[in-house]
């Protein structure tokens, strides 16, 4: 994949999650975060994975957040955040210990990722074709996962149930 | 910095042509829609501006561009003007992958034939669902940011109607992969460039419609309510919400939801004419007038869509979401067994 | 040159910015947009190693990722759809106590 490619890609997605972690109204936020999605399956396509990065668009992008979207015109989410922890004993309250523990985390992933050393992609146009194949994907995903996908669907349908269960108005 | 090659040269100037065509054809498509509206009504439509009225659609957008442009106070400014842009920009990604001609190494211009299509990605059938089902949010948003009750019913209604028929869509579109076994569009319309022979005697065009008639019929049906017109087109019927979602757009926003829409139409007709009516094949045609036939096939397809939205009486909203989850959902599932046990037993 | 490392960085990257979410905002909304983030980091992760590894087995596990995703959502909005129809508010500290 071409570098610069990457890169922009990379850019926006850490844009758009920086957003949408760091936006005060939710509608933009849902926004942002589709952005992130596309801006993931522009990089699906750049590792040779053509059928996840269209999946993630259609599944994810396309009808998930289309859900959270309808939630958050449903309740017509407030704009402004309630003043968080100002009841903790900790001095600078939730704000500042999130922030640390967080920046911690990724400090310590990057110094994990760090001692991996350079790992370069396997450049054989054989690797790319076994990846890119949805006859592949096909054949694995209902033979040898075929228990886990069966299970998958019960999952969706008790979720679908148990969502209209829970928002239910009980009258 | 790319050299200027003559490939490069043609895929720009193939995406400038497929570009400004999609747009004079929504100027084609107002024109015809208010002509046949006007002969479904025993009257002679627009006549006055240029021979036949033929001018008409350059009337309204030079009307369209001369409006002032609104915004209600309330409104959220950059979602109201972000709606319009997105369901502009969809319907026209989405006729990226669409084949409209054969390969062609243009009169020897080229070294090797380009096919006529701005992308030819081998998993095109998903890609034309993928960008589709984005062209929702550009409704949701109208909707929510014209910050008004009849454009928030009308987007939210029509957003459920869309996504509601995706599902068949997509199911029935399933069942023309399981017969074709490939997912890249120009394969799909290769396979159905040849004849038939019934009973040895009579030619028919291998065309994916004879193959699975009842997917067509799903998939055209589904189209209609995608595209949110009659009689699926409850959402911003004028009668009863006013104008749904675009009730507080004027000027070129509305121009931009207006060609939208159009466009998605020229879109999901493409969409079928490549899956089940054979492209731009012609059996015993030539096929180098690939772009004729296939503008023949969109035309014939545009014709019924237009015709049934001046005859038909439009669903009421309840009974658009029973249709399309109840009876038209089960249909494509049924389909779509029907035909992978045909390919099955025929294979 | 894109290594390997490139993509599996930006995954960290974008996991800790959605744990950061998660820690940080008091919106119930916002906070499962974050823990969209968080999966969609991981999904990241199982194609990049899976492109690596010349199989197709990490795209199979995004496939399972996002249909999980797609039912906790699901699940997850009904929860806050309940909640804020009982509070009128959609903050996380409003709902501190066990009894309903």
């Amino acid at each position: 994949m071409a570098p610069w490619l990457f890169y922009f890609f990379a850019t926006v997605s850490v844009a758009c999650s920086l957003g949408v972690v760091g936006q005060r109204n939710p509608m933009y936020s849902v926004l942002l975060l589709i952005g992130l999605l596309i801006s993931l399956a522009g990089l699906y396509v750049g590792l040779d994975s053509p059928f996840v990065a269209v999946t993630q668009v259609v599944v994810y992008a396309g009808a998930i957040m289309v859900l959270f979207l309808f939630v958050v015109m449903l309740l017509n989410a407030p704009r402004e955040d309630v003043a968080p922890g100002a009841h903790l004993p900790i001095p600078g309250g939730v704000k500042v210990y999130g922030t640390i523990l967080s920046i911690s985390m990724a400090v310590m992933l990057v110094w994990a990722l760090s001692r991996l050393g350079v790992v370069p992609f396997v450049e054989d146009p054989q690797a790319a074709a076994r990846v890119e194949s949805v006859r592949d994907i096909g054949v694995m995903l209902f033979r040898d996962h075929a228990f886990s996908f069966e299970v998958t669907s019960i999952l969706i349908l008790v979720a679908m149930v148990g969502a209209v269960v829970l928002a239910k108005k009980t009258v | 910095m790319p050299t200027i090659s003559p490939s490069l040269v043609f895929q720009l100037t193939l995406i400038a042509v497929v570009f400004f065509s999609l747009q004079i054809s929504a100027a084609v498509l107002v024109y015809f829609e208010r002509k046949i509206s006007g002969w479904a009504q025993q009257r002679v439509g627009p006549n006055r501006v240029g021979p036949l009225g033929l001018l008409q659609p350059l009337a309204d957008i030079v009307k369209l561009i001369f409006k002032e442009e609104l915004r209600p106070k309330a409104a959220d400014k950059w979602l109201f003007y972000l709606a319009p842009v997105l369901s502009a920009t969809t319907a026209f990604a989405a006729f990226a992958v669409i084949p409209f001609g054969p390969p062609t190494t243009f009169f020897g211009l080229l070294e090797k034939p380009v096919p006529l299509q701005v992308a030819d990605i081998n998993v095109a059938v998903l890609v034309v669902f993928a960008i589709t089902s984005m062209g929702v949010y550009g409704i949701v948003l109208a909707g929510w940011a014209s910050n008004s009750k009849y454009s928030l019913l009308g987007g939210l209604r029509s957003a459920a109607q869309m996504i509601s028929y995706e599902l068949a869509y997509g199911i029935a579109l399933a069942s023309v992969l399981v017969i074709a076994n490939t997912l890249s569009l120009r394969e799909i319309v290769d396979q159905q460039s040849g004849v038939w022979w019934l009973f040895d005697v009579i030619p028919v065009p291998a065309w994916y419609v004879f193959l699975a008639p009842i997917g067509f019929f799903i998939f055209f049906i589904a189209g209609i309510a995608e595209t949110n017109r009659a009689p699926f087109d409850f959402p911003e019927a004028e009668q009863e919400l006013v104008a749904g979602y675009h009730t507080e757009y004027s000027s070129m926003s509305f121009a931009l939801f207006f060609l939208a829409e159009y466009v998605n139409m020229v879109v999901v007709c493409g969409v079928t004419v490549s899956l089940f009516l054979g492209g731009f094949y012609m059996p015993g045609l030539p096929d180098w007038l690939g772009p004729v036939w296939f503008i023949g096939k969109l035309a014939v397809l545009l014709f019924f869509y237009i015709w049934m939205r001046w005859t038909l009486p439009r669903y009421r909203y309840d009974q658009l979401m029973d249709f399309g989850w109840k009876r038209l959902l089960p249909l494509s599932i049924i389909n779509l067994l029907v035909t992978a046990a045909g390919v099955l037993y025929w294979s | 040159m894109i290594t390997l490392n490139h993509y599996l960085l930006l995954s960290a990257l974008l996991f800790s910015i959605g744990t950061a979410g998660v820690f940080l905002r008091r919106n119930l909304i916002t906070l499962l947009l974050s823990v969209e983030i968080m999966l969609n980091a991981v999904n990241l992760t199982f194609v990049a190693l899976g492109r690596f590894n010349g199989s197709v087995e990490g795209q199979i596990i995004t496939f399972f990722v996002m249909t999980v995703a797609a039912a906790e959502a699901a699940v997850g909005l009904a929860i806050v759809i309940a909640l804020f129809r009982h509070k009128e508010t959609l903050s996380p500290d409003a709902f501190t106590s066990l009894k309903w």
